[in-house]
């Protein structure tokens, strides 16, 4: 087996899978990355993971109710598959630190829209094909979307003081 | 049903228990993690047909988070667990999990006789070039220059490079992978489980705790820049030569794996016990 490196889209089923299997994935690792909080005693940060992976879940359901009889969740599994690095909503975990702030969370949910947004421009300017060319438009519009709607988030928590992770019971080696 | 329709009805999901991993946030063995549960649906296999053994140290923890089965044993001995497992039941698919201290020190030993046995298991070591659970120790994979507490002024002593030996103790498959690349790594995964013999995977895990330095890794890593060898003393000079961040597969050997027959034992107990008898 051989990773591949981004899906090919020939079909709308193609693009509804790919799409339902980004909203996926990003759900899937929001609610590491809360369960991660969870486990190291950052309450207020999973929280803010929970309420990113609900709204991802709300997206994902919308497109396979807009999928229709196209089986996506089957369709995904064939064929929306990422070679290097992962599929472009999923929030980089080794980007995770115990005492990361929502400020640090929503950087990783911007990085993973604006990745989304790429990914989808990217099919409107490669396709022939008018039926997926117009889905992937609407793509288009609910990433961007979603970029605006983090932008604005991030009004409410104004980047941390360079000192964020200090610890002051820090996990040092023994001595 | 065909074998494509069995294949497809295993899911990257169906391989995780319901107990939540407690590695620091940022570790690289949640990404490895991710590998074994993706390289296990894409072989389509049973949880119940798999086994994954482990040592003590924090990558020994994986048998708990999958839902296959498992053994958490001692510490530098999941090799030895393993071997007799496959020896008995050559059936099931054995993966073994550790990391540079569990597998290189203290198992150090089991992993030279392993490689030179050749029994057909998977074992991956999680190398973040230091003891995480036990707070910072340098590992043999420890860079001689690492000042910390515990070594003042670094250890001074080579690091321990386990492919080579590997190479030379005769693993018949031999790979380095980097934890941030799950879907690389699972791939890697799935060709050395199918691939006869003992096969032997590095993965590069950052320890995000004691070496926050090792986030630089993902910048560092590149792809090999030619294909696998099977030619032992080629692998050698390619091995002994990288940047050590050199990733893929490198090393494809053809050597028989090692099965002794099983369950035709006509020894009775007794003529045992009258042989040894004092």
């Amino acid at each position: 087996m051989k990773a591949p490196g981004v899906p090919k889209i020939a079909s709308l089923a193609d693009l509804f899978a790919v799409a339902y299997q980004i909203e996926a994935d990003a759900v899937e690792r929001y609610d590491l990355l809360a369960d991660q909080m969870d486990t190291h005693n950052n309450p207020e940060l999973a929280v803010v993971f929970r309420d990113l992976s609900r709204a991802e879940a709300i997206h994902r359901d919308e497109i396979r109710r807009l999928a229709g009889d196209i089986d996506v969740i089957a369709h995904a599994r064939r064929m929306a598959k990422w070679g290097r690095g992962e599929s472009p909503e999923q929030a980089d975990i080794g980007a995770a630190h115990y005492m990361m702030t929502p400020w640090h969370a929503l950087q990783l949910a911007l990085a993973g829209e604006q990745r989304a947004l790429a990914f989808f421009q990217s099919i409107v300017g490669a396709t022939k094909d008018p039926e997926i060319k117009k889905m992937a438009e609407e793509f288009v519009e609910e990433e961007a979307e979603h970029v605006n709607l983090v932008h604005r988030l991030l009004r409410r928590y104004p980047e941390p003081p360079e000192s964020w992770s200090q610890d002051p019971d820090p996990a040092i080696s023994q001595e | 049903m065909s074998t494509l329709d069995v294949r497809a009805a295993y899911k990257p999901s169906d391989y995780k228990s319901d107990v939540k991993p407690i590695w620091c946030p940022g570790c690289g063995d949640y990404h490895v993690l991710m590998s074994f549960t993706r390289a296990f649906a894409e072989l389509g296999l049973p949880p119940e047909q798999i086994v994954v053994v482990s040592g003590i140290g924090c990558s020994s923890r994986i048998p708990a988070y999958t839902n296959c089965y498992g053994f958490h044993g001692v510490h530098g001995r999941s090799l030895a667990v393993a071997a007799g497992l496959k020896i008995t039941r050559p059936d099931l698919t054995v993966v073994v999990a550790s990391g540079d201290g569990d597998g290189y020190s203290i198992g150090g030993n089991h992993f030279l006789h392993a490689c030179r046995r050749n029994i057909d298991m998977t074992y991956v070591v999680m190398d973040n070039h230091i003891y995480g659970m036990t707070k910072g120790q340098p590992s043999p994979t420890t860079e001689p220059e690492f000042d910390t507490a515990l070594s003042p002024g670094g250890t001074g002593l080579r690091p321990f490079h386990p492919l080579v030996i590997a190479l030379a103790s005769g693993a018949n498959f031999i790979a380095r992978c980097f934890s941030g690349e799950p879907n690389e790594t699972a791939s890697v995964l799935v060709e050395a489980i199918r691939h006869p013999g003992f096969s032997f995977i590095e993965i590069l895990s950052p320890c995000v705790t004691y070496r926050p330095d090792e986030k630089e890794w993902k910048n560092l890593v590149h792809p090999a820049p030619v294909a696998a060898t099977s030619d032992p003393a080629k692998a050698a000079r390619r091995i002994m030569t990288d940047d050590g961040f050199n990733l893929g597969i490198l090393y494809r050997g053809d050597r028989k794996p090692y099965q002794p027959a099983i369950g035709q034992a006509s020894v009775d107990p007794s003529e045992l016990e009258r042989e040894f008898e004092l």
